[in-house]
């Protein structure tokens, strides 16, 4: 078997215990959806059904963000139970597939959300959706990669902490800020009041250029994270 | 490959203030079983924890030799062990044919699902639980998975950490008769265990740590080691 085939192994593995119990991705999708129900409440005026502002893309990425990290928090919580992570490390695979297949399967359960989540914006803000749609999609894509690459070292690190609840978000969010601010800036010129591709297309090559540089950190540094 | 022997050379351990292996040597050898013995806090746990790959020594080496020859700590290596440990590695959601599936496939097993069953049998897990979720599973059934999950690849080193806990006496029996076979199959096994009843007649080397340091390291030269001498050098060194 390749690199590809262990990271597929891994991945398969994650999402078939996910399709059993549903538990990550029935609470992202609640809690995702229930982030932009309120927020509507604040922000859509009553008579006219318009949104004050141009909220919708920061309120798609705080759904993203705060559902992805209770998604992350129990993915990985999975691997203490049983100690999985150290039959994991203990299989004669590069230790880096191990990281890869958990991060795919981060990225593809947040996608699931994100298919939940993203139409829910366009109801109920009125937001442009289908304006760039490919350009839509490929922000949406490469965020959540990017999310679920640094998402991962960082659950991964605090997988033996007690605090780990408490220190995920408060580790992980200052490395996410430029991916977010890129991520909401690009949507922005795509779903936003104004249209702007060109500005769109920029972020997206900022969020490029980000997952590259975490992608490349995580591979390397992921063995001294993980032995004792 | 087969591995010839495992040489630990003056291993020390420290988390933080706590020195939990002060320069311990020992050697084993291929073809024979080793019992790790010492009280709770010894250190027995993170010695395997070292010898698995998984934890680094502060300061020390162990090597393991194949034909004479040293083999790099990596993927390669891991291939050659088999690590049996408190917790048993396996995952509630999936089933127990699932789980032996998965890890098969991570250790390249060729007919995954065949050695699957077959190490089921061994390991005499209840066929109807094979298709249950493993979460469902009782400690000794659960130990079964994981003592079948061990030896999915058929490692030529074995190290296991209480094997005989949650087990019956069917299943002890049972525990002892495949340490044995694997032992003359000319592979290496090291079990730390307290129960010496199941290591009667097997086992032919024996290293007790005491706070971390190895105060006898034993062989025995014709056969195996008997209960009775099992419990006498455990008891040598006690406090």
């Amino acid at each position: 078997m390749g690199f590809l085939s262990h990271v597929g192994a891994v991945a398969k593995k994650d999402l078939r215990v996910e399709l059993r119990s549903r538990e990550v991705v029935y609470t992202m999708l609640f809690f995702g959806a229930m982030v932009i129900l309120i927020f509507s409440f604040a922000f859509v005026e009553g008579r006219t059904g318009k949104a004050m502002g141009d909220v919708s893309s920061g309120l798609l990425w705080i759904s993203v963000l705060f559902s992805g990290t209770l998604g992350l928090s129990r993915a990985f919580d999975r691997e203490r139970e049983g100690n999985t992570m150290r039959g994991l490390l203990l299989a004669p695979i590069p230790r880096a597939a191990i990281f890869l297949g958990k991060a795919v399967s981060i990225a593809l359960i947040i996608l699931v959300t994100e298919v939940i989540v993203v139409p829910m914006i366009g109801l109920m803000f009125h937001a442009e959706l289908f304006r760039d749609f490919p350009a839509l999609v490929t922000t949406l894509l490469l965020t959540t990669a990017g999310f679920a690459i640094v998402g991962s070292v960082f659950a991964l690190m605090l997988l033996k902490s007690r605090a780990r609840a408490v220190l995920l978000p408060v580790m992980l969010y200052p490395i996410l800020v430029p991916l977010l601010i890129a991520a909401a800036k690009s949507t922005t010129a795509l779903i936003g009041v104004v249209g702007d591709p060109d500005i769109a297309w920029f972020w997206i090559r900022f969020i490029v250029v980000y997952d590259l540089i975490f992608l490349v950190a995580a591979l390397w540094f992921f063995e001294s994270m993980v032995i004792e | 490959m087969s591995i010839d022997a495992v040489t630990v050379d003056g291993v020390t351990k420290r988390f933080g203030n706590h020195r939990a292996l002060a320069k311990v040597s020992l050697e084993m050898r291929a073809g024979s079983l080793c019992a790790l013995l010492g009280p709770n806090g010894a250190g027995k746990s993170t010695l395997l924890g070292i010898l698995s790959t998984l934890v680094r020594p502060t300061s020390g080496d162990v090597k393991y030799t194949a034909k004479g020859e040293a083999i790099e700590d990596g993927a390669g290596l891991r291939g050659q062990i088999g690590v049996l440990a408190h917790e048993s590695f396996v995952y509630g959601e999936l089933t127990g044919y699932e789980n032996l599936e998965f890890y098969g496939r991570l250790y390249s097993i060729d007919d995954v699902q065949a050695r699957a069953r077959q190490l089921l049998d061994e390991v005499g897990l209840d066929p109807k639980a094979r298709d249950r979720a493993a979460r469902t599973y009782s400690r000794g059934m659960l130990q079964r998975l994981a003592l079948a999950r061990a030896l999915m690849h058929e490692p030529p080193v074995l190290l296991l950490d209480e094997p005989f806990t949650g087990l019956d006496r069917e299943g002890s029996a049972a525990l002892a008769r495949t340490l044995a076979r694997v032992r003359e199959d000319g592979r290496l096994v090291l079990v730390v265990t307290h129960d010496f009843e199941a290591l009667d007649g097997v086992c032919d080397q024996v290293v007790v740590l005491r706070r971390g340091k190895v105060v006898l390291d034993e062989r025995c030269e014709s056969g195996a080691f008997g209960y009775s001498d099992l419990k006498e050098l455990y008891h040598r060194f006690e406090e």
